[in-house]
């Protein structure tokens, strides 16, 4: 056997098309979920496809099928770049791959089959748990390795959000699932299962999306990042700010008091971090503006940010006790928690498919317009999305408040659940571009030679 | 100051030091506070007349009530209907009395099912609230007690006997004896603290 290569493309591939097929599972699901809010769900009676459980597929594919597939590809890539060293072997990697992918559809048979756990964001079976931390573990062992023997070392921003991410994935896991599960009930739970809902977005999802930028960006417009001290701040800020996050998500509840006022008071500092982030990455586009039009990467990288700055101004205003009164409980955090996962993750995933899958077929893009209306739908039908339950979230809030008959309050949201469905199949429609683009994009790959006069612009 | 760009800070002060300070400071600090200063207690030592006909023993009540519990997560009920009753936003007359940290230190809520969202109202304060038959006749079809209801159907909960009239199977019992619980715990007192720590043994 040869020398092993640097970048072990084959299994970036696997974690890319992954991520494709979770992104159609995530989109399905939630699509038919939203249709039971109509009264006109597809499949009525059927207990295995009764809608609480395709809810919980939903959210669990965003988090361990889609997100995580993408992340982890681009870590595959992103780690031996900045090392210059390979990961620890391909074929724990190739193993790692399988043996989480079949955890995760390990995961949506048994929620389907009434199996999950009471545990947002963590309806894993409670069977799957042990094996799940065991394959993070293994994972997380195969792509620190390089930068362990790196250590001496001077690293580059997206190493520090990548390593840290790596270190906190586990622990998270671990204490979310297993404590309030097995020992820590009611309150007591609530304030450790509070930590893991916003440890699994911030400390996973957010350092490893924001580590994905902060390498692709430079490298596709061929300039410098704008500020290292600016990463320096956002890194260390995220670091010691995002973890406190927690009791915010019980806000009134029955949790002490001083743990929810820590935890608003923190998640406003997230916004120091924050800013620091989103300006370093607008100046350094700042550099060359006409790429937003003519480079598709940096296109979804913009919009992502300017999503992210949005969410993020949000969350300080509906964090504060005041908000909380009203919009707790009701479609606006479901409209965040869109706009985040959907509009600035998934968006900065996608820059990357974008970017790398052509890369590794060696052709580019099949059609430039089928990617102008893949990114264009997508942008439209999450920002329709999040403005819709926007205003569902403050009429429910205020007609709860005001005491009419619930049921009253279900009435008010029937438009606006329209509107949501709507917003979520312009979105399929939009996603289903980008299949079928990288499909024939494959489909060309495939052929051996690139016929004369074939050639497209490309937009990488 | 080279350390915060290199391994050694970032693997130990960011990854480990600040990630299990937050742990501990609003984790575990206040999970071992409401845990030491509220006893947890045990499940309802006797059993609902309306039940005595389906769970004859407290022992089997107990489990139905564990097993109505595990109904609850695995139909995702919790998603849509929460929990606690906060003191804000006139919830305490809507629902009822506001939620006290002890009363949820009992092992019905272990896993916690506080939850995030309300497509339905809230369940915390729900016993007693409505008739048994109203829930089963909820449960089967929604609609037909709550025109506009947008809760899903769970006729598995039930079957169709000769007569016609669907009747609620053993599950579809435990998921009711469960909702005519949430609340009236609140008010149980905590009389052997150390012998509600025994659960009953699960079917």
């Amino acid at each position: 056997m040869n020398a092993p290569s640097l970048i072990d493309y084959g299994i970036i591939k696997k974690h890319f098309y992954a991520f494709l097929f979770y992104l159609m599972v995530v989109l399905l699901a939630g699509l038919s979920y939203s249709l039971q809010f109509l009264q006109k769900y597809p499949f009525p009676g059927i207990e295995i496809l009764s809608p609480g459980r395709v809810r919980m597929v939903h959210t669990m594919a965003v988090a361990f099928g889609m997100l995580a597939n993408g992340l982890i590809g681009i870590s595959y890539y992103l780690i031996p770049k900045l090392t210059a060293r390979p990961v620890l072997s391909e074929r724990i990697s190739s193993l790692c791959f399988w043996v989480y992918n079949s955890l995760v559809i390990a995961t949506v048979v048994m929620i389907l089959a009434g199996f999950a756990q009471g545990l947002e964001w963590a309806e894993t079976p409670q069977v799957l748990d042990p094996f799940i931390a065991l394959a993070v573990v293994l994972l997380v062992i195969n792509l620190l390795a390089p930068v362990w023997k790196a250590r001496g070392e001077t690293f580059y921003v997206s190493l520090w959000y990548t390593l840290a991410a790596y270190v906190w994935t586990p622990l998270v896991y671990v204490f979310g699932n297993f404590l309030p599960q097995y020992v820590f009930a009611g309150t007591s739970g609530a304030a450790i299962s509070s930590m893991y809902i916003h440890d699994l977005v911030g400390l996973f999802v957010t350092p490893l999306g924001i580590a994905a930028v902060y390498y692709l960006l430079p490298v596709v417009m061929r300039v410098p990042l704008y500020s290292h001290a600016l990463s320096i701040i956002g890194f260390w800020g995220l670091a010691f700010f995002y973890p406190l996050n927690s009791a915010h998500h019980y806000l009134f509840s029955p949790i002490p008091m001083w743990a929810q006022y820590a935890s608003i008071v923190a998640s406003i500092g997230v916004h120091v971090v924050v800013y620091t982030v989103v300006f370093n990455i607008m100046a350094t586009i700042a550099s060359d503006w006409r790429q937003l039009v003519d480079n598709l990467p940096v296109r979804w990288i913009f919009t992502g940010t300017l999503f992210y700055l949005i969410t993020c101004i949000q969350c300080a205003v509906h964090v504060t006790l005041a908000a909380q009164e009203v919009i707790h409980f009701t479609d606006w955090v479901v409209g965040h928690a869109h706009f985040v996962l959907f509009g600035v993750f998934t968006f900065w995933v996608t820059a990357w498919v974008y970017w790398l899958l052509p890369r590794i077929w060696g052709r580019p893009i099949y059609s430039v317009s089928l990617a102008r209306w893949h990114f264009w739908l997508a942008t439209l039908g999450v920002c329709i999305m999040q403005v819709d339950l926007l205003a569902a979230g403050l009429v429910q809030g205020m007609m709860w408040k005001s005491l009419a008959p619930f049921i009253d309050s279900v009435q008010a949201s029937m438009p606006f659940w329209w509107t949501r469905t709507f917003s979520g199949i312009v979105i399929l429609v939009g996603e289903a571009c980008f299949l079928v683009n990288l499909y024939l994009t494959w489909q060309q790959s495939r052929l051996p030679e690139p016929l004369a006069g074939e050639e497209k612009a490309v937009p990488a | 100051m080279k350390m915060i760009e290199r391994f050694s800070g970032i693997f130990l002060i960011a990854g480990l030091i600040l990630l299990l300070g937050a742990i501990v400071s609003l984790g575990l600090v206040p999970a071992l506070m409401v845990d030491r200063l509220n006893p947890r207690y045990g499940l309802p030592q006797d059993v609902p007349p309306a039940f005595q006909k389906h769970y004859a023993t407290v022992t089997l009540y107990q489990s139905a009530l564990l097993r109505g519990r595990d109904l609850y997560i695995r139909e995702a009920c919790w998603h849509c209907h929460s929990q606690y009753v906060r003191p804000v936003a006139n919830e305490s007359l809507r629902y009822g009395p506001v939620s006290t940290p002890g009363e949820y230190q009992t092992v019905l809520q272990l896993p916690q099912l506080f939850g995030t969202r309300r497509v339905g109202p809230d369940l915390s304060r729900e016993a007693g609230k409505r008739s048994n038959d109203w829930h089963y006749a909820h449960l089967y079809q929604p609609m037909n007690t709550v025109p506009l209801s947008v809760m899903p159907a769970y006729p598995w909960y039930f079957t169709v006997g000769a007569d016609g009239v669907p009747q609620p199977t053993e599950d579809g019992v435990a998921l009711v004896a469960y909702l005519q619980t949430l609340g009236a715990a609140a008010n149980a007192t905590v009389s052997d603290p150390e012998a509600s720590y025994v659960l009953p043994p699960k079917e």
